[in-house]
């Protein structure tokens, strides 16, 4: 047995098909200051999950997928339902909602699911990235061939279709979430509802948050749906760049955060979200010597940036 | 259960649950006043930055004095660690164009992260001890050891005094700060007062409702109570109530049935007095009712 082609291998390219399927939305969500909203998404799934492993007795793809979809809607509609029932303001429904459906979650895994050895409370809080094993391919050239990558670890083989059909989603939506971003008032002059794209991102989201439950859990997904977008909306103000960046900077994250934790022995999906925390640290650091030792610009009045990105619903969440 | 309710279920567990509860009481206000200032998730981050905080602590008082496991060195810890997850998220805000809700996801998760790390590295060490370290993260108050017992409960009957003493400073900068600042309050140090008391509260919750679950302790009960009253004293009277109750079921009755994790169940006792409470209170927006006669607070 390889043992790079047997451990590494699987695990390095989950980490990094799960960070880019979380960083995909999460680009989004943090250019419209719904970062919060990735995090109460990530928590709320918790019940879907456990009760579609409870109902089926296993870990299968399709049926978790189908579970914490339902409660990843459910659970948008209801923090909407009480925001306005309960007079509150974003971030406090939230934090109702996704504290109690997590806790929700979290009994019916020690009550119910802890009876079953395949999901325990550990694995739902940081996920087993440790436990992806692929012994088909005996060496290097095997992964030429298709039908290998049939044989693929399981959480791979749900991550990147997902990271796929993400991709593409948002290749195709683009142009109207362009506008949408430059200018609010004609894309609603234009038929596009908000609410579509609220919808849109809440199901993008919560199914890359599915897709990257088994590797890294249900809590560090907020590391990767944050992270990368925070330091790309560092560095641009362009909707490309600033979606490709995230993209870069999630692999980067990935393979640092995996290689680091091989060598210090520590959990993978914990390092990579530790990993994602310095980098944003560095990246403002750095900006900021920058600005201090770049000569400061000549100041052209009028002529100030007309590509920068808005929030497309500023300060929500 | 009634055994466990009547807390004639053991010594240990009768003052396991009376700290719970005082710490219920004291979450509740203190939620109010951090509702009021719009602080809601802060305290999420906080409690998240709490883990590494643990954990470094675990190994400071391992190394000094061989045993990991004194409670007060951990509270320590976490206490020191929260207040650098709360100090890390306004200096992303001041020093970077990012958001606050975005700053919180970022030191929520780089904490969270940084304390799983140390966790799984503290596991491999060849010590005893370090298995305890994970009940911080969902809570458990069955097996807490008397002097830990006492010590929650002594923290916990402080806090509530305390934010009795400070309820008139409390109230004054959460509603009016630059009035506050005008009539001559020392309003810095009063918000950091306030800031102290969530920490506190968040810090002391660990044992009993864990890391992830605490900011619910601190929110459910004072939006419930918000649905009642429009009086803050009578909010901060029922928060505490609701906060109380809630925190005494559910260690009773993770007490009383040892699979039921303490935390999650206190959370749900909250969570299913909000779910009666929003159809049934006066100030719960009816279906259908004009928006105009409830401009949002």
């Amino acid at each position: 047995m390889n043992p790079m082609l047997a451990i590494d291998l699987p695990a390095l390219m989950i980490a990094v098909a799960a960070s880019i399927a979380c960083a995909l939305p999460g680009s989004l969500l943090v250019l419209r200051g719904q970062a919060l909203l990735g995090d109460a998404l990530s928590h709320m799934v918790l019940p879907g999950i456990v009760i579609a492993f409870l109902a089926t007795g296993r870990i299968a793809s399709g049926p978790m997928l189908v579970g914490a979809l339902a409660a990843g809607l459910i659970g948008a509609g209801l923090i909407a339902l009480v925001r306005r029932a309960a007079r509150l303001e974003p971030s406090a429904a939230m934090g109702l909602v996704f504290t109690i459906l997590f806790a929700a979650g979290v009994v019916l895994l020690e009550t119910e699911a802890a009876r079953k050895v395949d999901l325990d409370l550990n694995h739902a809080l940081y996920g087993h990235l440790e436990a992806a094993l692929w012994l088909e391919p005996a060496e290097w050239a095997d992964l030429l061939g298709l039908e290998i990558w049939l044989t693929a670890p399981r959480p791979l083989q749900m991550l990147a279709p997902v990271a796929l059909l993400l991709a593409l989603a948002l290749v195709l939506v683009f142009k109207e979430l362009r506008i949408a971003s430059f200018d609010p008032d004609y894309a609603t002059l234009q038929g596009f509802r908000p609410r579509m794209i609220d919808f849109g991102l809440t199901a993008a989201t919560t199914l890359a948050a599915v897709a990257a439950f088994e590797a890294v859990g249900s809590i560090l997904v907020i590391a990767l749906l944050t992270c990368p977008a925070a330091m790309a909306r560092l560095c641009t103000d362009r909707l490309a760049a600033h979606i490709g960046l995230s993209v870069f900077f999630a692999s980067l994250i990935a393979v640092a955060g995996y290689t680091t934790a091989a060598t210090l022995e520590t959990s993978a999906s914990a390092t990579m979200a530790a990993a994602g925390g310095l980098a944003v640290a560095l990246t403002v650091i750095v900006r900021h010597l920058r600005r201090r030792y770049a000569k400061p610009p000549a100041a052209v009045p009028g002529n100030a940036p007309n590509s920068e990105v808005r929030p497309l619903r500023p300060g929500s969440g | 259960m009634l055994e466990a309710l009547t807390l004639s279920a053991g010594y240990n567990a009768a003052v396991a649950m009376i700290g719970a509860t005082l710490l219920g009481v004291a979450a509740g206000p203190v939620g109010v006043f951090m509702l009021l200032r719009r602080r809601a998730l802060l305290a999420d981050a906080a409690s998240h930055s709490t883990l590494p905080g643990v954990v470094a602590a675990f190994l400071v008082s391992l190394w000094l004095t061989g045993d990991g496991r004194l409670l007060p060195v951990l509270l320590l810890g976490a206490a020191m660690a929260a207040a650098l997850g709360v100090i890390g998220v306004q200096a992303l805000q001041a020093h970077s164009r990012l958001s606050g809700s975005t700053a919180i996801a970022v030191v929520l998760s780089a904490g969270f992260g940084l304390g799983v790390m140390g966790l799984s590295y503290v596991q491999n060490l060849p010590v005893a001890g370090q298995a305890g370290l994970d009940r911080f993260l969902i809570g458990q108050t069955a097996g807490m050891r008397l002097a830990d017992a006492y010590l929650i409960a002594g923290v916990a009957a402080a806090l509530v005094l305390a934010v009795a003493a400070f309820f008139k400073e409390l109230r004054l900068i959460a509603f009016d700060p630059d009035f506050a600042a005008a009539a001559g309050w020392p309003v810095q140090r009063l918000d950091l007062l306030a800031n102290g008391l969530l920490l506190a509260t968040v810090v002391v919750g660990l044992t009993s409702v864990g890391l992830i679950l605490i900011v619910a302790l601190l929110i459910v009960p004072a939006v419930t109570a918000r649905l009642w009253t429009r009086s803050l004293e009578r909010m901060a009277l029922l928060a505490a109530g609701f906060g109380g109750v809630s925190a005494y079921c559910g260690a009773a009755a993770s007490a009383a049935f040892h699979h039921l994790p303490t935390g999650a169940t206190i959370v749900l006792v909250a969570g299913g007095i909000f779910a009666i409470s929003l159809p049934f209170a006066p100030l719960s927006r009816p279906k259908g009712a004009a928006e105009a006669q409830e401009p949002p607070p």
